[in-house]
């Protein structure tokens, strides 16, 4: 939990206390969260579209004031010292904000000139960075005829080059094919050893459960639920397996030969189900030596472990996918009010 | 994405970041944003020398007019391109502006510790290098289409340099359009209104040539029409101060008041703490 008294402990990380953001109608984007970040680690914040995460990172980076409530970030105010706020967190937000007109190298001079950076520094680390993102080949070309997968790089890069000391990744892989997006992941879990802290929103069950050491799951403006992913997901359930029997026939049979192993649940039509008692390893041998000696052959046998989903799912009532889908619905029909960037 | 050695991420706190550097960083980017897009240069510069063309041609009559000033139109007409140019300069500058908003670009610039002066300064520097590019091909094509400049070469450069200080004076009301909209196509609506206001003036006619009585007070009222005088006095009359002391006053009035509602959206948009 956040300290009471309002002071970092660690002056790399974040800590937030009922922390809300208010539009206009009353509408609360952000519904009192508390956040604490530890230095160094990788904190995912996961929730559907409208949910409040991109609202909480413009808070955190000093872009929008909040309503109520305070945060620290790298040991400041943001709303007291958003300066130096800024001096020590880089930011990707949700878009990879570059001009197509400039080149990658003319967008790492113009951020370090205003950054204050020497001019040999400035170019030196631009060129790392460059570099490192694997941008050197298209260094010089102009940013409009990138792929998205690269002004999410040199997003990236530019968020990187003073050296920042906390990042915020708002959706940073957002509509990027596999490749890109298993890319920046490796990069993002390498700043983290290098002892970044970062703050990664995702509308992704796979990144955060991939990337994230701890994880805040919000929905309608409020955390749900937060811990390490394993924690979350062994919070909510045992596992369950699911078998489908060659023969469509002999579905009761399954269900029968399934029950001593737990309790039984919905499975596909075709299929039995059943929500295991342990933690699965041993009880599936047994399923499927029950099959075997019982002479019922087996299309299919799935072992479902509990997922973010699961989570989202028992904490909310709403799948996380049920949940983008009625969000993207009511933006399409206008049912809620548009809230980024629109102030009270 | 490639291995590359990078220095550690903890770096050194530096001092905060002159404006002196800052404002040549955001002016070089304007230029270049600028210069880069050929599909906005292009028609700037080159809708004025087709309206020019058309007068020239169409309105060459008006020249037997009594009390019209010149026997050549299209020497009388010339200045009302620079004129021209600064709607360009309105309308490209808020664009770039509105794109900044709407791109996420200017949040980039947000995050940094920017001085807000650099930025406005920044962003008119593009303007600067497209009115000087304009009012350059401008005086050029006149003269070989047979304009005279009667105040002759040093006549020129002051013609240029008003014609800058109207392209920044129209940039500057660009600027404060773009600071509060989110959407080039909110500033593009602006052109047609903007275009009614320039030929309310004396850019067709002398004003006092102007026989509709509404129009004359209009055009006496209207800035333009002293812009635009300003520029004519060096083609058809050679130095008049009053002309000249009225076309830079009200552009430099205009730039003052541009800047002075730039600067307040500025400080509206920068909403970070």
């Amino acid at each position: 939990m956040p300290s009471s008294n309002g002071t970092l402990k660690e002056e790399n990380g974040i800590e937030a206390q009922g922390l809300v953001r208010e539009f206009k109608g009353g509408v609360r984007a952000v519904d009192g969260i508390d956040l604490e970040v530890r230095p160094g680690e990788i904190y995912g914040f996961l929730g559907p579209n409208g949910a409040g995460k991109s609202t909480t990172v413009h808070m955190l980076t000093t872009l929008l004031p909040p309503t109520a409530g305070w945060a620290r970030v790298a040991g400041h105010d943001v709303v007291k010292e958003g300066a130096a706020v800024r001096d020590s967190i880089g930011a990707a937000l949700q878009e990879a904000a570059l001009d197509p007109n400039l080149t990658a190298r003319d967008h790492m001079r113009l951020q370090g000139a205003l950054h204050g950076m020497p001019k040999d520094e400035r170019k030196r680390r631009g060129d790392e960075l460059i570099e490192r993102v694997g941008l050197s080949d298209a260094a010089d070309r102009k940013v409009g005829g990138y792929s998205g997968g690269m002004k999410r790089r040199l997003d990236l890069a530019l968020a990187l080059l003073h050296g920042p000391r906390v990042l915020f990744l708002d959706e940073p892989t957002t509509g990027l094919d596999i490749q890109s997006r298993t890319a920046l992941w490796d990069e993002v879990a390498r700043l983290s050893r290098e002892g970044v802290t970062i703050f990664l929103t995702t509308q992704y069950l796979e990144e955060a459960d991939q990337l994230a050491d701890h994880l805040g799951i919000i929905d309608q403006g409020k955390i749900v639920a937060e811990g390490t992913p394993e924690a979350l997901k062994a919070e909510v359930g045992r596992p369950t397996v699911e078998v489908v029997p060659t023969d469509h026939h002999e579905r009761d049979r399954a269900v029968e030969l399934l029950r001593p192993f737990g309790e039984l649940v919905p499975g596909t039509p075709q299929g039995a189900a059943v929500r295991l008692e342990s933690d699965g390893g041993e009880q599936l041998a047994d399923i499927i030596r029950a099959f075997d000696q019982a002479g019922v052959k087996v299309a299919n046998l799935e072992l479902h472990e509990a997922s973010l989903n699961d989570v989202f799912l028992t904490k909310t009532g709403r799948s996380l996918e049920g949940a983008q889908a009625e969000a993207e619905q009511e933006q399409e029909t206008g049912e809620q009010p548009a809230l980024e960037g629109a102030p009270a | 994405m490639e291995a590359a050695t990078v220095d550690a991420p903890l770096a050194p706190r530096r001092d905060h970041p002159s404006i002196w550097v800052q404002a040549p960083e955001l002016a070089r980017r304007s230029i270049m944003r600028t210069v880069r897009q050929p599909a906005a240069v292009i028609p700037a510069t080159l809708f004025p020398l087709i309206l020019l063309a058309i007068n020239s041609v169409g309105l060459k009559s008006a020249t037997s007019l009594p009390g019209f000033p010149t026997n050549s139109y299209i020497t009388f007409s010339l200045a009302f391109a620079f004129i021209q140019a600064g709607v360009f300069a309105v309308i490209g500058t808020g664009q770039n502006l509105a794109e900044d908003n709407q791109g996420g670009f200017f949040n980039r610039l947000q995050l940094t510790p920017i001085h807000p002066a650099a930025l406005v300064a920044g962003q008119l520097a593009g303007t600067l290098a497209l009115g000087l590019f304009q009012a350059a091909t401008y005086i050029s094509v006149g003269l070989l289409a047979g304009a005279h400049i009667e105040a002759g070469l040093p006549g020129a450069l002051v013609m240029i340099a008003l014609a800058i200080c109207i392209c920044l004076a129209f940039g500057s009301i660009g600027l404060a359009i773009g600071m509060r909209v989110d959407a080039p196509e909110k500033v593009q609506s602006l052109f047609p209104l903007i275009f009614v206001f320039l030929f309310l003036s004396s850019m067709s006619l002398p004003r006092n040539l102007i026989q509709t009585d509404w129009f004359r007070t209009v055009a006496t009222y209207n800035p333009v029409s002293y812009m635009v005088e300003g520029l004519r006095s060096l083609l058809i009359t050679g130095w008049d101060p009053e002309a000249l002391a009225l076309g830079f006053g009200c552009a430099l009035g205009i730039l003052a008041i541009g800047l002075y509602f730039a600067a307040t959206g500025l400080r509206e948009r920068m909403a970070r703490t």
